[in-house]
């Protein structure tokens, strides 16, 4: 995944979720940091549909910084997926609806 | 511990308060007490009560270790006052002293410092929010905050439960004698309602003023009979912290549609009719119900009796425009009440003991129709939090809730469903403010629940087409969007005891761990 460059998508709207992908190195994973306002109820969630949609696209290295307001599951895979994409990910569309 | 009426473990014990007593329903705890009484006082003709400064009244007084000072919270976020006091009990070396203060804002921040100093050591209130509020939440006292309701902290004054060393009272206009109002000067804040109890059961009383008037002052708000020492103060708030954002006029189409739905809901059971009585709030979609009440009641050709509570320009129009006969008001929110309480013979000033006090020979709130309120939860056994957020620290607290919803005919909670990812209706709240026994119908974006305890007006909701779901029904729905939410890891040390109206307690909130 060398080929990787930063990006971001998402607001700071409540609601809504801001994904920002960085480099990661090789052989260190899904390094996913989390700020959440409802941290308490839906940290574990939120991170778990960022890691599986990072991995539904065969990704196995990288950083990811999510700021959420309090967004829905299917908020945090389409911004997670649109910042993969701007980050130069060829999105598999088979995956994106699972 | 102990388990009370609706299930909540609450200590047997707490230090500095004494033996609890268990929240036991909300009509089922009557008083056994005689009314406390402070020491009974003279004046020589000649004596002056005007002082020069905070210190010298200190002094005079003398203010010591370990006493009970209060406050009253008019100016809300922009009260200097209770700020001004104990920078002063500082500067003497007073330590240990109890703030009673009706509720705290933001800017009482400086309080935190105070605390680390030892100045204060205990706080009791009836709501709060900001950094003292996350900072109790979070464990800095040493003993539970006590949190009571307005009505409730009226009856614990009268009752001798709190017992009141020195009250401080904000007055926007005093003569030197001690007659003051809230209707004149720069500071004008209108009613005086919290301070009054204060007043009449302090063993001393100290005005502080920025408007100095000639004796005697009219119309009085609190009588020279009542007031030890004035001072003279550069200025006691900022008028514009009244507005402390709680009122906007509403836009949100989801707000507007439950505010819709909740005056369809009065008008289903019937309360549309001459001499409806009602009281709303300054937030959100509460103010909205007003405005859709509002036109109801213009075309049905009814007047309403009173609208109680904390007054917006809203109700005052309502006044003006003769849909409304009366206006009792406790506090108000905005320049037009402040105006209209000084000046309208039929907007009048009442105390929290006329208000809400339940151990009297009857309050306002027990002859309201129709009561709006909010919630932060509510749950299956519709109890209602308005005391902790979603992260568990403290940012409110009952106020007039529990004293109006207990009051109401028809108590309507009206929330949006989700608030961000939160669902408001839950299986059990993490705090209990308010009972679900007092609670009759929630309104959210999503539909409406009935209390089962309240079969005829499920019966008058249903007839009339609304859309009515069992409240599990509405908590399924939000689940469905949202997900299940992870429970709240929370301490097991009590950092602040809900009291309920009648002296009970009725849940306790408990240490947020970081």
């Amino acid at each position: 995944m060398s080929s990787l460059k930063p990006s971001q998508a998402g607001t700071l709207e409540s609601n809504d979720i801001v994904i920002t992908v960085g480099l990661g190195s090789k052989g260190e994973g899904i390094v996913i940091e989390m700020q959440s306002t409802v941290f308490a109820q839906y940290g574990e969630q939120i991170r778990k549909v960022i890691e599986d949609t990072v991995k539904g696209q065969g990704i196995a290295d990288i950083y990811i910084k999510a700021v959420d307001r309090g967004a829905l599951d299917c908020t945090v895979r389409a911004r997670t997926l649109t910042a993969l994409s701007r980050a130069g990910v060829e999105i598999k569309e088979g995956q994106v609806w699972s | 511990m102990i388990t009370n009426a609706i299930g909540r473990a609450v200590p047997e014990q707490i230090e500095g308060y004494g033996r609890v007593k268990p929240f036991a329903g909300a009509f089922n705890t009557p008083p056994d007490m005689k009314r406390a009484a402070p020491a009974v006082k003279m004046r020589r003709p000649g004596e002056s009560k005007l002082h020069g400064s905070l210190e010298e009244v200190f002094r005079a007084i003398p203010v010591k270790d370990g006493m009970t000072v209060s406050f009253h919270h008019h100016f809300r976020n922009g009260d200097y006052v209770l700020n001004m006091v104990l920078d002063t009990a500082a500067r003497l070396g007073i330590k240990d002293l109890t703030v009673a203060m009706t509720a705290l804002f933001p800017v009482h921040k400086p309080l935190l410092d105070h605390i680390k100093n030892g100045v204060v050591t205990d706080i009791t209130t009836n709501y709060m929010s900001g950094p003292v509020a996350d900072a109790v939440t979070r464990g800095i006292l040493k003993r539970p905050v006590i949190m009571r309701t307005h009505g409730g902290r009226h009856r614990a004054i009268e009752c001798g439960e709190l017992k009141i060393d020195v009250a401080f009272i904000a007055a926007p206009a005093c003569d030197d004698y001690g007659n003051l109002n809230g209707v004149m000067g720069p500071a004008a804040c209108g009613s005086l309602s919290y301070a009054m109890a204060d007043a009449e059961y302090a063993d001393h009383v100290v005005v502080l003023t920025d408007f100095l008037c000639d004796y005697p002052l009219s119309p009085v708000s609190i009588s020279q009979t009542r007031v030890d020492y004035v001072v003279k103060v550069d200025a006691i708030g900022d008028p514009k912290g009244i507005v402390s954002g709680t009122i906007r006029s509403i836009k949100d189409p989801v707000q507007l549609r439950i505010a819709q739905m909740a005056a369809n809901v009065i008008k289903a059971s019937g309360l549309i009719r001459e001499g409806l009585s009602f009281q709303t709030g300054a937030g959100g979609a509460t103010l909205a119900t007003a405005q859709y009440l509002s036109k109801m009641i213009e075309e049905a050709g009814v007047t309403a009796s009173f609208s109680v509570g904390g007054t917006t320009s809203f109700i005052v129009n309502m006044l003006n425009r003769g849909l409304l006969r009366k206006i009792l008001d406790v506090q108000d929110f905005e320049r037009e009440p402040i105006e209209s309480i000084g000046s309208n013979p039929n907007h009048l000033e009442v105390s929290v003991d006329e208000y809400a006090n339940p151990f009297n020979s009857g309050c306002i709130v027990n002859r309201l129709d129709t009561v709006i309120l909010g919630a932060t939860e509510i749950d299956m056994d519709f109890n209602v939090n308005v005391t902790t957020g979603s992260s568990g620290l403290i940012m409110g607290g009952s106020g007039g809730h529990s004293d109006s919803a207990a009051g109401a005919k028809l108590t309507i909670i009206v929330a949006n469903l989700l608030r961000g990812r939160l669902s408001t209706v839950v299986d059990k709240t993490l705090t209990v403010t308010t009972p679900g026994e007092s609670v009759d119908v929630l309104v959210t974006e999503r539909g409406i629940a009935v209390n089962p305890l309240r079969k005829d007006l499920l019966e008058k909701m249903k007839a009339a087409g609304l859309p009515v779901k069992e409240i599990g029904e509405l908590k399924a729905e939000a689940e469905k969007l949202a997900g299940v939410p992870g429970k709240i890891k929370t301490g097991d040390r009590a950092v602040a005891a809900i009291e309920y109206r009648d002296g009970t307690i009725i849940d306790v909130v408990r240490q947020v761990l970081d």
